[in-house]
Formats: structure tokens, C-alpha cells, sequence
């Protein structure tokens, strides 16, 4: 039953989805692809849309999702989903706040998770790399997209050096779309 | 104007217009509940922050619920979280119910091609952030090294050579060998 599992699958990301968004997106990966919801260049275009969009990112990849499976129904559940995890934390928090920010085992816990998050993270962005730049039968190398990596990391760099803070999100996506549109 | 609509009209708004997600949105949520409408104090913020960091799930879902509970019970924290959610929600409905027909058009395919390149820096900044972050608050380095680059290694060998190891178990991995391996430096101090 597929709006069953839309729910399941994106309360599952919600309930594991530590530091935010991009702590998200190698679940979502994972479950688009072993559910066969989606290929990898499907779930390119999910994730670029995902973060070219106003909103939680998580939220918008979950109503993205759920409606390409199954209209507006699959979009509600999978929403439901992924913010019902957070929604039920915060609403316990206050009445064991206390312990729940010295409780040790929760701290701890979350100290080995969180390199652990960033370690996953990364390698999620290395082999999502990979695949942009061999396209889809694994054989031909794709140049113009290598190039065009090359050139926002330098852009997102040089612009941290020169204004101190990270470009935003939304520019440097912007880029990578006009780029696209002129020399892909 | 009534506190249950204000908070859905705040979050709507904050919802609608945030690019970025979740940490994009953390200093216009501070703006607006702190500044404009004093709903929580900075004190208050900074521990919506610090709890949203320790709880899974979107970080902008977090505080809007944090601040809805705390200014109108449960009915404030659905109001807010309707709020956050609402706008985004039916931005995508839109979007994906054009998307087949828009990717039909060559110029957009190939802007969206481009943006798989902008996803991938992303994702490789948020990552690199993250474990400066961790590096610069911990008092054991070289713990924390040896997760990331453990758990780094672990996963490029799952993507590239299939080996399937699901994500969730990795997570779960590295919070009990979190607990072990800390717990015992603790008691040895």
C-alpha cells in the first residue's frame, strides 16, 4: 500500500535525520532508490528542487515525493511523515528538559553521532559527485560538469574569503542554473 | 489579532520566503520571535537551537513547534507548524504537478543539470561545516576524527562497491559506540 509506506518510509527520515536537512539527504537517497520510487537522475532533480525551493528542504523533498507517487494524498502522508518525529520530540521536551539536556546517555550517544552524520554526509556528496560526472551508463565522462564543480567550489571559496560568511544556497544554485543554461 | 493566527501568519511567512532550509532560517526566526514579536528570549532561542541540533527531523519544524507550545499549548505548536509547513507544501504540489511537462523544455533540463553540480557542493560545504563545527566545540579531537573519517570510509565503500549498508544502522552504530567509548573515558577521568 503505497500511501502506507510514503508515511513510513519519510517518518523514518524524519525520526533519523540528525543536524538538519543535509543529514536527511543520504536517507532519502537510499530510500528513493531501494524503494524504486526514483533513479539517480530523478533523484538529482529532487534534491535540486528540493533545495532551490522556499522551506524546509526535508519537508519539500517529502511533498515532492509523495505526490510523484501518489498525488496529492502520497504528498500529505509523506509530509505528515517526515515532521511528525520533531513535531512529537518537541512537544515531550519541556517536561523532561532537564534531563534531557545533561542527560549523559543522549550525549553521548550524539557525540559519536554527529562525525559519524558528517563522515556519511560527505561520502554522499563524493559518490553523488561521481555519478554527475559519469552519466548514466557509467561509461562516458561528463567534462562540462566537473568544470562546472570546479567553478562554483572556487566561486563558493573565494567568496567566503572575501565576505567571511558562506555564499548562500540560493546563489550559488542560481549560478549553477545560468551556467547550465548557457553551456550545457 | 489573535495569538493562533499571528503564529500560523509568522511561520507562514518566515516558510514562504526562506530559501536554504532549516539554518537559512535560524536568524529570521530569531528576528522575528525575538525581536519583533518577544515571544522567546534570547536564552530561549539559543536553547531551540542547541535542541534542534540534538533531535532528528527538520530543524525550522523544531522551533516553530517549540514556540507555538510555549505561547499557546498545542494548538499554538499546530498552528506554527501548519505555518512552516503550508507554504512549501503547495509550492511543490505545483511544481511537481507541471515538472513532467516543464522538463520537456530544453532550457530547463539544462539548468536543472546544472543545479545537479550546485547539489553536490552543497552537500560536500554541509558536511565540511558540520565537522569544523564539531572540532571546534569538542574536547576529545581525535575521537571525533576517528568517527568521521571511519564512518566516511564506511559509507563510500556501501555507494560504490554495494555493499547496501543502511544508513540507519550506521547512525545507530556510532551512537552506541558513542556511549561506549565516552562513557568510558568519562569514568576513567
Amino acid at each position: 500500500m503505497i500511501i502506507l509506506e510514503l508515511f513510513l518510509q519519510f517518518l523514518k527520515i524524519g525520526a533519523f535525520a540528525f543536524g538538519g536537512a543535509y543529514g536527511a539527504i543520504p536517507l532519502i537517497r537510499e530510500t528513493v532508490l531501494s524503494m524504486g520510487w526514483m533513479d539517480e537522475a530523478q533523484l538529482m532533480n529532487l534534491l535540486g528542487i528540493s533545495e532551490s525551493t522556499p522551506g524546509p528542504i526535508m519537508v519539500n523533498a517529502a511533498t515532492m515525493t509523495g505526490f510523484d507517487q501518489a498525488g496529492i494524498p502520497g504528498a500529505l502522508v509523506a509530509t505528515l511523515g517526515v515532521i511528525l518525529p520533531s513535531f512529537l520530540i518537541m512537544l515531550i521536551i519541556p517536561y523532561l528538559q532537564k534531563r534531557w539536556a545533561g542527560h549523559k546517555v543522549i550525549r553521548m550517544a550524539i557525540r559519536g553521532i554527529k562525525p559519524c552524520l558528517a563522515g556519511i554526509i560527505i561520502a554522499t556528496g563524493i559518490h553523488l559527485f561521481i555519478q554527475i560526472v559519469t552519466s548514466s551508463d557509467q561509461k562516458t565522462f561528463d567534462w562540462k560538469i566537473l568544470l562546472i564543480t570546479a567553478v562554483l567550489i572556487a566561486v563558493s571559496v573565494l567568496f567566503r574569503k572575501n565576505k567571511q560568511k558562506p555564499i548562500s544556497p540560493i546563489l550559488l544554485i542560481l549560478l549553477s542554473a545560468i551556467i547550465g543554461m548557457l553551456f550545457l | 489579532m489573535n495569538l493562533l493566527t499571528d503564529l500560523f501568519l509568522s511561520f507562514a511567512r518566515i516558510g514562504a520566503f526562506t530559501f536554504g532550509g532549516g539554518y537559512a532560517m535560524l536568524s529570521l526566526l530569531e528576528h522575528e520571535c525575538v525581536e519583533k514579536k518577544q515571544w522567546l528570549t534570547e536564552d530561549e532561542m539559543a536553547e531551540v537551537t542547541v535542541i534542534a541540533e540534538s533531535t532528528p527531523g527538520p530543524i525550522a519544524i523544531n522551533c516553530a513547534t517549540y514556540t507555538g507550545l510555549k505561547l499557546a499549548g498545542i494548538k499554538g505548536a499546530v498552528c506554527a507548524t501548519l505555518g512552516m509547513v503550508l507554504p512549501s507544501f503547495f509550492v511543490l504540489l505545483i511544481i511537481s504537478a507541471f515538472l513532467k511537462n516543464v522538463l520537456t523544455i530544453p532550457l530547463v533540463a539544462k539548468a536543472l543539470r546544472g543545479i545537479r553540480a550546485a547539489v553536490v557542493v552543497l552537500i560536500l560545504r554541509a558536511g565540511y561545516q558540520m565537522f569544523r563545527n564539531i572540532l571546534k566545540k569538542t574536547p576529545d579531537k581525535k575521537s571525533a576524527i576517528g568517527f568521521f573519517a571511519f564512518f566516511l570510509i564506511l559509507t563510500l565503500c556501501s555507494l560504490l562497491l554495494a555493499w547496501h549498508i543502511p544508513t540507519i544502522l550506521m547512525i545507530l552504530a556510532a551512537g552506541i559506540m558513542g556511549y561506549i567509548l565516552f562513557s568510558r573515558k568519562g569514568a576513567a577521568k
